[in-house]
């Protein structure tokens, strides 16, 4: 394939107590998409943005196209023609899609100083033809969903005629029709000759799309290796360095008949619409369905997060009051969110401090004050179990990998030590040895008599964990299964099941199952 | 299946409902107080409310960028007041002519406010910090430049003259003389005024302003740049836009305007006065807010901001109409800052 777009030899990068990259090496063709994969905190974030100006080595070189270059900051790899999407979103809420992704470089009227917005438009919708997206470019980006957010920031990217893309974990929170649309594009793109770097992971992703695949742990680069040679086994295994031996679905144990958590007929303007569930003592109860199915919506509503129009909840049988998060914590009700950065973390506190800020009335002392070697120890004990690569709990959560980072959630959840758990998208982002661990985690928590809803967009993670799998479309509970007749294709054909033919399938499918029509 | 979201009625968007909101509140103030008091919609009364805007308006037209960016700005008051003097100290002690001295008026406003905006990007003090600090600072420096007393512009009448003389009115008479040149308005127009002399030109000053502020704002690089910081400054310092040089040219402009403010209050007293200022921040400041500007960055408008000051100075001088109290004016409109924020917090949930 010719000389290679990009050589980075070499580098080094150091944060305080924390090595990220020792001696580390990447190498990118032209027309190639290269994987980059490892563990949580392994590195890969950081050593493309060194390669995108955000961080600057210590040591170590860059070569691209053949020559030796230095990327100062963003602009410079700009103009180089190296753009990155980053893995939390970067998008500018109170502009306009069009705005967003002109920013720093908006087309200019002939008076220099000032903007032209009739071709910022138009620009903006070229982009969107070209790459078979229909959006309006003068919607505000803070009204569109996560996964529209996505698609802007993919298309301002590819709006600067890269030659270098990378992508952090740009499928984390798509759906499989969007992730195929993504996959597309990225077709295009290499017949274009532009190099993709694709961090992700979804290992099966990288089989689907990618050509070599890099392993990076511990800040280490460990080997580059052909895709279509590599088993997704092997490359597990240079991720985490053993052998992890992948235990096959526990079958998790018959929940008890006790109802903890009911909710009846939940309803929210158009977001969610007669919404009933039951929840068993020990039971994980998996909500499926497409991304902006409602499912985050319900979950936030019985939290108390956000407000209801009508609608019963029942904690053990009796009717509750959930007006706050406040409430739901009270009636033993936790909320682990999809949004980390927004809603889960206090990202300016150190890792101890999150693990109990949920629990702090568990830490205080007879006075009034907080026991610190109780939030030592419990901190301690999390961060061990979870395996959070940290360089001690007096790091600042902001500081910590993107992975990590949900893992400290978790464990802020777990040490509230509620009843009944709501997780929303618990492995996002997750590398599958950890993945392994919050699987096994779930279902000890289920099995010690803890209640637990899990809503996940993975069809293979309702599958394995679930006992019972409640599906929503458009605001609307379109199925229920029990995990023994519950199959990928039963839980795809309710979750695109829209209005118009629930109407036909009267009465509406509150919590029995619709049949297998 | 075309999904496409229609983008929603430019009409019912989020800031123009708090403009709105904020024009019909002007609105209902206007009334109320015209019912109540006969003397309200006396040109002359109007008058006054219009000047006593414009010096508040131009301070809230810079702060509307500060804050629009995500900052904010506590010394807008002592600059203004600063600039008045360095005018003076030009005009007066210096006897250089009175358009060097507006220059220097202004550009001592753009230094404070380059300043503060070094501070903020290079020095990486917090911006309330930083322009707290730039708030004693030009306080201080005002008594020592004045050595504590008013300096006059009594060597220079022309500067007063021009700033509280009506070209609208004058404009006027000339409409008048042309169909009839007998009428007394025209013949002694100090005796009968014409309806718009009591728009005197500094109003007119301060409108200009706010058209200039408006086109920069919402046409210009600079207007981009200001929301896109205020939404997410990380996301713009990754797309590239050197955001340190931006904020720094956000402060500068706010400076700038707290000097033509400093100029326009120079001419109308007639005067520096080295101990006025303090206060004027928290008005200028407040009438961004009643106008939709967020505190927490991003959202803002021109127009919403002029509004804003049409409604605080309206209410005081009402209020005063009324004999009201002073020190219940004050509490009065602290009520209805809260009051505008409360509405809008409600509007977005
Ligand atoms: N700004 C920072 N300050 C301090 N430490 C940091 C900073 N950024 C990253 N690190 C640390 O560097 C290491 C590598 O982080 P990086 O974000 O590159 O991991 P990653 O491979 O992208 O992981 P993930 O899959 O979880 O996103 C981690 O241990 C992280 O805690
Ligand atoms: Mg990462």
């Amino acid at each position: 394939m010719g000389e290679p777009l990009v050589v980075m030899e070499g580098i080094d990068k150091s944060f305080p107590g924390v090595h990220a990259l020792d001696q580390c090496h990447f190498e990118l063709l032209p027309g190639e998409v290269h994987a980059l994969v490892g563990e949580n905190g392994a590195g890969k974030s950081t050593l493309m943005k060194v390669l995108s100006g955000i961080y600057k080595a210590e040591a170590g070189r860059i070569v691209y196209k053949g020559k030796e270059v230095e990327i100062p900051n963003p602009r410079a790899a700009q103009q180089l023609g190296i753009s990155m999407i980053h893995q939390e979103l970067n998008l500018m809420p109170h502009l306009t899609v069009a705005q967003n992704i002109f920013i720093g470089r908006e087309p200019r009227h002939h008076i220099r100083f000032m903007l032209d917005e009739k071709a910022l438009n138009d620009q903006a919708q070229q982009v969107f033809a070209l790459l078979h997206l229909n959006l309006d470019p003068r919607i505000k980006v803070a009204d569109l969903t996560v996964a529209k957010q996505q698609m802007v920031e993919i298309a301002k990217a590819l709006s600067f005629n890269a030659e270098v893309l990378i992508m952090d974990e740009p499928t984390a929170a798509l759906t499989d029709t969007e992730i195929d649309e993504l996959f597309r594009i990225i077709d295009d793109l290499r017949t274009k000759g532009v190099g993709v770097v694709h961090i992700s992971h979804r290992l099966e992703e990288l089989k689907q799309i990618s050509d070599r695949v890099t392993v990076m742990r511990d800040g280490k680069y460990i080997d580059t290796v052909k895709t279509r040679e590599a088993s997704i086994d092997r490359i597990i295994s240079m991720m985490v360095g053993r052998t992890i031996f992948e235990a096959t679905p526990e079958v998790p144990e018959k929940p008890s008949e006790e109802i903890v958590l009911e909710a009846k007929n939940l309803t929210r303007g158009n977001l969610i619409k007669d919404v009933s569930f039951q929840l068993k003592k020990g039971e994980i109860l998996g909500f499926s369905g497409l991304v902006g199915a409602g499912r985050t919506e319900v979950a936030r509503a019985v939290f108390g997060a956000d407000p209801i129009d009508s609608g019963e909840i029942y904690v053990k049988g009796i009717k509750v009051h959930i007006g706050s998060p406040n409430d739901a914590v009270k009636h033993g009700i936790g909320y682990l969110s999809e949004d980390r950065k927004r809603y889960g973390l206090a990202l300016g506190m150190d890792v101890e401090e999150n693990v109990v800020l949920a629990a702090f009335k568990k830490f205080l002392g007879a006075f009034g004050w907080v026991n610190r070697s109780k939030t030592r120890s419990t901190a301690e004990q999390y961060v061990k179990m979870l395996a959070v690569k940290t360089p001690s709990l007096q790091q600042k959560v902001r500081n910590l990998s993107g992975g990590n980072q949900q893992k400290v959630i978790l464990g802020k959840w777990l040490t509230a030590d509620t009843n009944i758990l709501i997780f929303d998208e618990p492995t996002r982002g997750i590398d599958v040895g950890a993945k392994s661990e919050i699987y096994h985690l779930l279902n000890n928590l289920a099995q010690q008599g803890k209640s637990i809803i899990m809503i996940s967009s993975e069809l293979p993670e309702i599958l394995r964990m679930s006992h019972r799998v409640v599906v929503m479309c458009e605001g609307r509970i379109t199925g229920e299964l029990n995990i023994a007749e519950a199959t990928q294709e039963k839980i795809m054909q309710y979750a695109t099941q829209r209005g118009e033919v629930l109407l036909v399938d009267e009465p509406a499918p509150t919590s029995a199952p619709l049949g297998d029509a | 299946m075309e999904a496409k979201t229609a983008p929603r009625s430019s009409l019912l968007r989020p800031e123009r409902i708090q403009r709105f909101l904020a024009f019909g509140g002007l609105i209902a103030l206007i009334v109320v107080f015209s019912l109540a008091s006969q003397y309200f919609l006396k040109p002359d009364n109007i008058g006054g409310i219009f000047l006593a805007t414009a010096v508040n308006g131009v301070l809230a037209l810079g702060v509307t960028f500060v804050i629009i960016n995500g900052g904010i700005d506590l010394s807008v008051g002592t600059v203004m007041t600063f600039s008045a003097v360095m005018t003076a100290q030009f005009i007066t002690i210096w006897q250089m002519p009175v358009p060097v001295g507006i220059l220097a008026g202004l550009l001592t406003g753009a230094l404070c406010g380059l300043a503060n905006g070094l501070m903020v990007t290079k020095m990486k003090v917090p911006p309330f910090v930083a322009t707290l600090g730039m708030l004693y600072i030009t306080k201080g420096l005002s008594l020592v430049v004045s050595q504590l007393k008013p300096i006059y512009f009594n060597d220079t009448p022309i500067f007063n003259q021009v700033a509280m003389g009506s070209v609208l009115g004058d404009l006027a008479r000339v409409v008048i003389g042309v169909f009839d040149p007998s009428n007394p308005m025209v013949l002694e127009p100090l005796a009968n005024p014409t309806i718009v002399d009591p728009i005197k030109n500094i109003v007119l000053v301060f409108f200009g302003a706010a058209i200039i502020a408006a086109f920069i704002l919402g046409k210009t690089i600079l207007g981009r740049y200001t929301f896109a910081m205020g939404s997410n400054v990380e996301a713009t310092r990754l797309s590239g836009v050197n955001v340190d040089r931006w904020q720094t040219a956000i402060y500068t402009l706010c400076g700038l305007f707290a000097g033509l403010a400093g100029v326009i209050i120079g001419a109308r007293l007639n005067s520096a006065q080295p101990a006025l200022g303090a206060g004027y921040e928290l008005d200028a400041i407040a009438a961004a807010v009643i106008g939709g500007t967020s505190l927490s960055g991003g959202e803002g408008s021109i127009l919403g901001t002029v509004i804003g000051a049409f409604v605080i100075s309206v209410l005081a001088n009402g209020l005063r109409i009324l004999s009201v109290p002073q020190e219940w004016q004050i509490v009065v409109t602290g009520t209805i800052l809260v009051l505008a924020v409360y509405l809008d917090r409600r509007r977005k949930k």
